[in-house]
């Protein structure tokens, strides 16, 4: 080799190659690491399922008002296609006088049929839908549960409330409206209470560990990547802030403010964005000496876009694969508050508050245990799924 | 076993890693054998088999991932693959044992040097009282200076050359019949490793005892072995008495190998050509604060006041060993650290800019890093690695042209331009740090500092990158900041050269002269221990 003339070995064996093949843009592809990354989720068989069962629910639950609901999707009332799931009819459409319409009424819904039809969701229950003919006080267990002697004396009980005969031979347990999972000690349907209970649970896990996720990178990153006088300060001030007594602080801010969904996201983020700090900011710590990011430093790229582009990535990793845990725990808090009667207002549909039930009706198992294995569920399913996102982010992990 | 017979004898070994289908042989049917008092150097570049045929004689190897699909390993007449893991123990450290290549990493960082050596000897000859005695013998027998006060220290207490000295004193421990050296010396300084290798021909001509050498240079190879095997992509390609394969190569690798020092001669310093950057007495310390007001109580001079001119299309070398304050130096100049005394760059102040104001400067300063794969980052395509540069200084344009502009600069570089949308991980070692240069090279800047550019690479690798640098200089006027402890790349490309030692200037001139009449005694340890592997007796250099 002469110096002068470029000595160039070129490894892969291939020749030159023309311009036009050079300029082309690459379509979009999944790089190598993520496509690996996939795959290792997907060889996560535990993983990989739950997250589709989770999937699956999170969607169904998104619909609950189609899945569990008061009144019927679609109604055909003397020719006229009616959505009563969108639209709030008022009854003396069907010839009563009340501000909005009860369709579960036996007048209202024998008037819709004698002039139409209704199609309805498959629970006839919203979260809120106090049932009129219990079978038995409340809480009224599932009606699989009684035997055909309590279903004949329910029927005869209902006949003579509405003044009508009861069905010929007494009827039987399948003469009853459905109640799954039975009610719980307000008449309110459990199952549409499960539905729409896992929905909030779920929203608030999500949205609340989304939030604090970004105050959280944004401050480690900040923390970890200039690091000196202002990282210092910040790490006092967040240990300070994390030494406070939680839930304390929550009990004086609730009596304080009314609970809702909006005032306990931003009552709990006071407190969980603190949780991926020290995470992200150790990562910054690391990956700032990184020579990928000096040699940035020398192309003169700007710190904002050296964080973006160079250093973020690292810390993505550690904080997707935290972010199922954080979720678990947000819901978690979410969960015990409710069970406290410290968090959703009163009436809202959460699966703490069907766990408070639960533990005042111990007589009315199905309470507590439908509660109990929803939320068991839902947090299993996200640790399996955190699980799996753990793997797929290990870069030692084999599968044999 | 016959007292003639060989200690090691080693058939048709095969390694392979993975199981099933993913299965991939590292290592082909080796067969070596190594007799008692006998050096066999096991060479090759990395990824050649080397350091995992080494370790499968001790069974290291991450079983059952690894494993062996065929091949016998005779130890004093025993299969060590068919040996059960008691008869294993009992061999390992005592019967063989071995050094590894980083030995900071080796120690551990909680124990203090008595409690790591005398383990060791408690662990095959049982709790004694005798074994401080033992292991103050050991240390003097390996050289290291005032043993009995250096019994308490930990490993980072201790330099890289004194804790490599440690390790082979943990290895001697058992008087071995197999000394295993895995690239002991590939992690320390110059000087010290020819004091290493020194101690180890020493120690072995003493006890007697059969090493078997694995490295990556020649040079050691020549200096301390008798009989040599030279690996390629885990076979054993050529094998013989080190004189012999050395003056008559047989295989076409070797003859690469051999031909792989870094040549040819670097242009005579020109001192008409244009300044490009000149630094005056520059200085970096770092404070060392104490007490609770975190007074500044001293300083650690990493650069003390250095002098650099670095002319239009020439180059200057920075030599020195670790901690000497080189890579400092270069990024000094840069004004990637914070410095003190004047900078020019073209006859303008730069010391004193904002680092925004450097911004537009970056174009036409540059640098490239030792680390091929630390300095590319792992997510991003080549293409995205290359135009970064282009982007943050806001020059060409739309994405066709960058695109044009990437690949430009990587042909320039040596690379297929085809290749741009393919990511770090897919390429070896020389072909990133040609990306690296493809970087620095897209903005076509004016002056680039490269910090050790080659140490990483393997020796093959390391002719064709100064070639390329070189030939880059030539076409484009460059000038280089050349950083590095490799005294022969430097020779190959310096024209003028800074020898520093501790952050001072030790010598400084223009290459040839100082290369040919070294005048400081520092200076001439120095190039004895990188040329010829001789280690300095007169006590000019750290241990």
């Amino acid at each position: 080799m002469t110096p002068g003339s470029l000595p160039f070995a070129r490894d892969d064996g291939k020749g030159s190659v023309s311009s036009d093949a050079r300029v082309k843009s690459p379509r979009f592809t999944l790089s190598p690491m993520n496509q690996r990354r996939l795959e290792n989720f997907r060889r996560n068989r535990r993983g990989y399922w739950s997250f589709w069962i989770f999937l699956v629910l999170f969607v169904a639950s998104m619909g609950s008002e189609f899945l569990a609901n008061d009144r019927p999707l679609i109604a055909s009332y003397k020719g006229e296609i009616l959505f009563p799931v969108f639209v709030d009819y008022p009854e003396e459409k069907f010839g009563g006088f009340e501000a909005t319409t009860d369709y579960r009424d036996p007048t209202i819904a024998d008037e819709i049929d004698a002039h139409g039809w209704m199609i309805w969701p498959p629970i006839h229950f919203a979260n809120n839908t106090t049932k009129l003919d219990p079978p038995t006080p409340f809480p009224s267990p599932p009606t699989w549960s009684l035997t055909e002697d309590q279903c004949k004396a329910a029927l005869a009980a209902q006949a003579l409330r509405r003044h009508t005969e009861p069905p010929p031979g007494g009827g039987s347990c399948r003469d009853l409206e459905p109640e799954w999972l039975g009610t719980d000690s307000n008449g309110h349907d459990v199952v549409a209470r499960l539905l729409y209970g896992f929905r909030i649970s779920i929203l608030f896990g999500l949205i609340l560990s989304g939030i604090s996720s970004v105050i959280g990178v944004f401050a480690g990153a900040v923390q970890g990547y200039f690091g000196g006088w202002l990282d210092l300060a910040m790490q006092r001030v967040i240990e300070i802030w994390s030494s406070l007594p939680h839930l304390y602080i929550l009990i004086i801010l609730s009596a304080i403010l009314t609970p809702g969904f909006f005032v306990l996201l931003s009552i709990l983020l006071l407190f969980s964005w603190v949780s991926l700090v020290h995470l992200v900011r150790a990562e910054f710590l690391r990956a700032r000496n990184f020579e990928y990011v000096n040699a940035a430093r020398a192309l003169g790229l700007s710190n904002s876009k050296i964080i973006v582009k160079h250093v973020l990535p690292n810390a993505m990793v550690a904080t997707l694969t935290f972010l199922p845990f954080i979720v678990n725990s947000s819901i978690g808090t979410l969960t015990s508050l409710d069970f406290l009667g410290l968090g959703m207002p009163p009436g809202s549909p959460s699966l703490g508050e069907l766990l408070l039930e639960g533990k005042s009706n111990i007589s009315a198992p199905w309470l507590g245990l439908s509660a109990f294995a929803t939320v068991a569920l839902m947090l299993s399913l996200l640790i399996f799924i955190g699980e799996a996102v753990r793997d797929a982010f290990d870069p030692r992990k084999t599968f044999s | 076993m016959s007292a003639d017979g060989p200690l090691l004898d080693v058939r048709d070994l095969s390694v392979a890693f993975g199981q099933g289908a993913k299965r991939h042989t590292v290592v082909d049917r080796v067969s070596f054998a190594l007799k008692r008092g006998q050096t066999l150097a096991l060479v090759g570049e990395s990824g050649s088999g080397k350091s995992v045929t080494a370790q499968s004689i001790v069974r290291l190897l991450p079983y059952p991932s690894a494993s062996h699909p065929s091949g016998e390993i005779f130890f004093g007449g025993r299969d060590v693959l068919k040996m059960s893991n008691a008869e294993l123990l009992g061999i390992r450290g005592s019967k063989i044992t071995m050094v590894f290549q980083e030995p900071m990493t080796s120690l551990n960082p909680l124990h203090d040097i008595q409690r790591q050596i005398g383990e060791i000897i408690e662990l095959h000859e049982g709790r004694a009282a005798s074994t401080r005695a033992r292991v103050i013998e050991l240390l003097t027998e390996v050289g290291l200076a005032d043993p009995a006060a250096r019994l308490g220290a930990f490993p980072h207490q201790l330099s890289g050359g004194q804790r490599q000295r440690v390790m082979i004193a943990m290895a001697l421990a058992n008087r071995p019949d197999l000394f295993i050296a895995d690239e002991p010396t590939t992690a320390l300084d110059v000087t010290v490793q020819a004091q290493i290798l020194k101690l180890l021909k020493d120690l072995q001509g003493k006890l007697g005892m059969a090493m078997l050498f694995i490295t990556h240079d020649l040079g050691i190879v020549r200096k301390i072995a008798g009989d040599v095997a030279v690996m390629q992509r885990g076979r054993i390609v050529e094998a013989g008495r080190t004189a012999e394969v050395f003056a008559r190569p047989q295989h076409e690798y070797t003859r690469t190998l051999l031909a792989a020092e870094p040549k040819g001669e670097a242009p005579l310093a020109d001192e008409t050509a244009r300044t490009i950057v000149s630094a005056d007495d520059v200085r970096v310390w770092f404070p060392i604060r104490k007490g609770l007001l975190r007074r500044t109580v001293a300083h650690v001079k990493a650069v003390d006041g250095v002098s650099v001119t670095v002319r239009e299309g020439q180059t200057v070398g920075v030599v020195g060993e670790s901690g000497s304050g080189k890579t400092t130096l270069g990024l000094a100049i840069l004004r990637l650290i914070r410095s003190r005394g004047p900078i020019l760059y073209c006859g303008r102040a730069i010391d004193a800019l904002t680092a925004s104001q450097m911004r537009p400067l970056r174009r036409e300063m540059q640098i490239v890093f030792q680390d091929p794969f630390g300095s590319l980052s792992p997510r991003l395509s080549v293409a995205q690695i290359v135009e970064e540069g282009l982007l943050a200084q806001k020059i060409a344009l739309n994405p066709g042209q960058r695109r044009e502009a990437v690949a430009r600069a990587l042909t320039d570089t040596g690379l297929d331009p085809d290749t741009m949308d393919r990511y770090p991980h897919e390429f070896s070692g020389g072909q990133r740090q040609r990306i690296a240069i493809a970087r620095a090279m897209a903005l076509d800047p004016k002056f680039v500092v490269l910090d050790e550019p080659t140490s990483a690479l393997d020796m093959s690798v390391q002719a064709q990158i100064v070639d390329l640098l070189r030939a880059l200089q030539q076409r484009r006027s460059l000038a280089f900041l050349f950083i590095s402890h490799d005294l022969k790349v430097v020779r190959a490309l310096a024209s003028d050269i800074i020898v520093m030692r501790r952050g001072k200037v030790v010598e400084s001139g223009v290459a040839r002269e100082v290369f040919d009449a070294p005048r400081e005694d520092y200076t001439r340890a120095l190039f004895a221990a990188a040329f010829s592997i001789d280690a300095d007796e007169s006590g000019a250099v750290s241990q």
